[in-house]
C-alpha cells in the first residue's frame, strides 16, 4: 500500500548528504528502442512483421518464425502478475538504499513475459496490471507495473517517485520570469504541490508585466537572474543553488532577422547569448550542486527542464536565428544530460512549435498556448519523460523527422 | 609661460586648491541602458567574464573580458551618433580633436523642478534666468543639466512605464538656441540620454541629439556628482576611448573645481 508523500523534514546539517547512486546499467544497442519509447512515454515492444507476434527481450530474429523483420511497435499495456519478489537484501548499492523494493514477473497480454518494478498498490500474483516503460535514475528503460484501477496516493509510491520527477514538496527555479511561460508554469507547479517557486527576473528596473499575478501565487519568490550575466547566474546559485530540486529553463529570445541582413550577426549573437550561453551559464552554476543532491532525501534534486523550439531540430528560415540558437541549445542539453546522469538528474527537453505570443504574431495557427507548454512539462515531470513534443506543429515535425529529415528541411525552405 | 601655468596648476592640485570631482558612475552589469523597441537593435549592457583569477586559467594574475555597447554607463556621444552629424569632419570618437576633450562647464540646477516633475523640460527662459544670475554662457562651454537624477537607481532611475521613459531633459527650442546662440561645445545630463524620456514625441524627435550632433557638438550622459560643481568655473575632462569610427564610448569624466576658500 502507498501512503501519502508527506513534506520531508528539514535535513540534519550534521549528517552527510547521501551521495547519488544509480541502478545497474547495461543495455544492448537494440534495446535502446525501449529507451526511445520510455523517453517519450510510449509503450513499445519488438513485433514481427511476418507472424505478428511481440517479443522480448530485444533480439535480432523472431523466436517464433525466425524472421528478421522485427520492429518496435506500440503494444497493449495490460498484463497479469505471475510472481513477485520483495528485495530485502541485496549487494547492489543503489537498491540497498531503497529497500524494500518490489519486483515481479508479468505475463503481458500480448505474449512476452517481462520483469517489472511493482507499484506498492499492486495486488499479489494473478492481479491485473497496467504497464509502462520508464527511465530509471540511470536513464535506462525499465518496465513498471501499476494497478489497473487508481489507488489512493498513487503518485506518491516511493518506487514510482524514483522513476519520475514529481514536483510535490520540491523547490523549483523558473529561470525567466519575463517569459509568457512563467505564469502558467508557476501556477501548474503550485497546483502540483511544489514547495517553493523561485522566479528569476532580469533587469529589475524594467516593469514586469505579470508581477502581481505571479506574486499572488503562494510560494513564489522573485530572485535576480540575468542569464546573459555570468555574475548574476553565479550569485543566484550561491544563494539558492542547494535549494533547487527542479530547474525549468524558460529562457528564449526571438528576433526575426534575415541571414543576409546587416544586423543579423547582432541578432544572432544576442539570441545565442540569451539562450545557448544562458544555458551554459546555468549549467556551470547549478549543474554541479544539483548533481550532488540527487539522493538528498525523498525530495532531492531530480530534474532540469529546457523549453526548446522544435525548429531547433530542423531550421525554419522565417525564424532562422531562433532555429540555430535552439539547435545549439539542444546539443548543449544533450551534453548536460550526460553530465547530470551520475546524479540521477533527469534532463527533459520540451520541444514546442510557435507559441501564441507577440513574437509569433504573424505566424498562422496552430500555435501553442503558454499554458499548454506548462501542462505538458508538468505531465512530463510526473511521468518521468525525457523528450516532450508540445502542440500539433511539434508533434508533426517529430513524426516527419523520424520518417524523412531531408523532406522536413526542404519543405521548411519553401 | 605655459610651463608656469601648468606648474601653478600642479601646485593647486597638490594643495587641494583645485579639487578633482569624479562625474562617472561605476560601470556595472546592473546599470540601466537605453531601451529601444524590442524589434530594433539593442545596446549590449556592460558584461564582464573572467579570464583568470590566480587560478588554472592564469596562476598569478586576474583579468577579465568586457563587452558593452558604445552608449553604456557614463558615456560620450560623438556627432556621428546621429544622422544629422553623419557627414561632418572629425565626427567620430577616434577623430575627436583632443582640445575638445577639456572645456569649461556651466551647471544649470533644475533639481527642484525635476523632483516635482519627472517630465520636467528645460526651456530658453530657464537658461536666461540662470544667465541673469551667473552671466552669459561662454562659447565652447559644456551646458550641464543638474537634476539630481543620478541619486536614483534601478527602477526609479529608468522610470519606465507603458508609454515609455519619464525622465527630465531639454525641450527642442532650448537645444537649438544653446547650439546656435550660445555656441556650447556640448550638453550633459544625469539621465540615460541627453534627451528627455519622452523626447521621441518632440519636434524634431530627440532634439538634443538632433541639434548637438548636427552642429558637430557632443553629448555626455549618465553623469553624477553634478551637485558638487559650482554654477560656473569648473573644467571638464572628457576623453572617450579612441574607437575606430566609434559613435561614442563609456569614459571617465572628471571636473576640476577651484575651491573658493583658497585664492
Ligand atoms: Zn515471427
Amino acid at each position: 500500500m502507498t501512503g501519502p508523500f508527506l513534506k520531508p523534514k528539514r535535513k540534519n546539517p550534521l549528517a552527510r548528504t547521501t551521495q547519488p547512486l544509480l541502478p545497474p546499467q547495461a543495455r544492448s544497442r537494440k534495446a535502446h528502442g525501449l529507451t526511445l519509447a520510455a523517453a517519450t512515454g510510449r509503450f513499445v515492444l519488438q513485433c514481427c512483421g511476418e507472424c505478428g507476434r511481440y517479443t522480448y527481450p530485444a533480439r535480432e530474429a523472431c523466436p517464433n518464425c525466425l524472421s528478421s523483420d522485427l520492429t518496435f511497435r506500440d503494444a497493449p499495456t495490460g498484463g497479469s502478475l505471475l510472481s513477485e519478489t520483495q528485495i530485502e537484501v541485496t549487494s547492489d548499492p543503489y537498491f540497498r538504499e531503497h529497500m524494500p523494493w518490489r519486483t515481479g514477473l508479468v505475463q503481458l497480454d500480448c505474449g512476452p513475459i517481462v520483469i517489472v518494478h511493482l507499484h506498492g498498490g499492486c495486488g499479489g500474483p494473478g492481479s491485473q496490471l497496467k504497464l509502462s516503460l520508464q527511465l530509471d535514475r540511470a536513464g535506462q528503460a525499465v518496465f513498471f507495473a501499476k494497478p489497473v484501477l487508481e489507488v489512493p496516493h498513487m503518485e506518491d509510491d516511493p518506487q514510482w517517485r524514483e522513476m519520475t520527477a514529481d514536483p510535490r514538496h520540491r523547490r523549483v527555479l523558473i529561470t525567466d520570469g519575463r517569459s509568457p511561460l512563467a505564469l502558467p508554469m508557476a501556477q501548474a507547479l503550485k497546483k502540483a504541490g511544489a514547495a517553493r517557486i523561485f522566479v528569476g527576473v532580469a533587469d529589475r528596473w524594467k516593469p514586469l508585466d505579470q508581477q502581481a499575478l505571479l506574486a499572488a501565487i503562494e510560494g513564489v519568490e522573485f530572485v535576480d537572474l540575468d542569464l546573459t550575466s555570468e555574475r548574476s547566474v553565479q550569485e543566484l546559485a550561491m544563494d539558492i543553488g542547494a535549494k533547487v530540486e527542479i530547474l525549468v529553463n524558460t529562457a528564449d529570445h526571438v528576433r526575426p532577422a534575415h541571414l543576409f541582413d546587416a544586423g543579423a550577426a547582432n541578432a544572432a549573437r544576442e539570441a545565442m547569448d540569451h539562450t545557448v550561453m544562458g544555458l551554459m551559464r546555468l549549467a556551470q552554476a547549478f549543474g554541479p550542486v544539483m548533481r550532488s543532491r540527487g539522493a538528498d532525501g525523498a525530495a532531492g534534486a531530480v530534474a532540469w527542464v529546457n523549453v526548446l523550439s522544435v525548429h531547433g531540430l530542423s531550421n525554419v528560415p522565417q525564424f532562422g536565428v531562433h532555429s540555430a540558437a535552439h539547435a545549439a541549445c539542444l546539443s548543449l542539453s544533450q551534453w548536460l544530460r550526460t553530465e547530470l546522469r551520475p546524479g540521477g538528474i533527469r534532463v527533459i527537453n520540451a520541444f514546442t512549435g510557435p507559441l501564441d505570443t507577440e513574437w509569433f504574431q504573424t505566424v498562422p495557427p496552430p500555435k501553442v498556448a503558454p499554458k499548454a507548454v506548462a501542462d505538458a512539462v508538468l505531465d512530463g515531470l510526473k511521468r518521468g519523460l525525457e523528450d516532450i513534443y508540445v502542440g500539433d506543429v511539434a508533434k508533426d515535425i517529430e513524426a516527419r523527422l523520424f520518417d524523412n529529415p531531408k523532406a522536413v528541411e526542404r519543405e521548411a525552405g519553401q | 609661460m605655459s610651463g608656469d601655468i601648468l606648474s601653478k596648476f600642479a601646485g593647486a592640485l597638490a594643495s587641494g586648491a583645485v579639487r578633482v570631482v569624479d562625474l562617472t558612475h561605476t560601470l556595472s552589469p546592473d546599470f540601466p541602458v537605453i531601451v529601444m523597441p524590442p524589434e530594433l537593435g539593442q545596446s549590449a549592457p556592460f558584461r564582464m567574464e573572467r579570464i583568470s583569477r590566480y587560478d588554472g586559467g592564469g596562476p598569478a594574475w586576474y583579468w577579465n573580458n568586457l563587452s558593452f555597447g558604445e552608449h553604456t554607463g557614463t558615456h560620450f556621444d560623438a556627432p556621428i551618433h546621429w544622422y544629422t552629424g553623419r557627414d561632418l569632419p572629425l565626427n567620430s570618437v577616434d577623430t575627436l580633436p583632443p582640445a575638445d576633450m577639456i572645456a569649461p562647464a556651466c551647471v544649470i540646477d533644475c533639481s527642484r523642478q525635476a523632483s516635482e516633475d519627472a517630465d520636467f523640460l528645460l526651456t530658453v527662459s530657464d537658461v536666461m534666468k540662470w544667465e541673469e544670475q551667473y552671466g552669459r554662457i561662454p562659447a565652447r562651454s559644456w551646458a550641464l543639466l543638474r537634476t539630481d537624477w543620478s541619486k536614483k537607481s534601478g527602477t526609479a532611475y529608468a522610470n519606465l512605464t507603458a508609454d515609455g521613459a519619464h525622465t527630465p531633459g531639454p525641450d527642442a527650442e532650448v537645444m537649438r538656441w544653446l547650439v546656435a546662440e550660445r555656441d556650447i561645445i556640448g550638453f550633459g545630463t544625469e539621465t540615460i540620454g541627453t534627451d528627455a524620456g519622452q523626447a521621441g514625441h518632440f519636434s524634431p524627435p530627440y532634439p538634443a541629439h538632433h541639434y548637438l550632433h548636427g552642429a558637430g557638438r557632443y553629448g555626455l550622459q549618465c553623469l553624477t556628482n553634478l551637485d558638487q560643481l559650482p554654477p560656473t568655473g569648473a573644467m571638464i575632462v572628457a576623453a572617450p576611448l579612441k574607437i575606430q569610427n566609434g559613435s561614442g564610448s563609456p569614459l571617465r569624466v572628471l571636473a576640476l573645481v577651484q575651491e573658493r576658500s583658497t585664492g
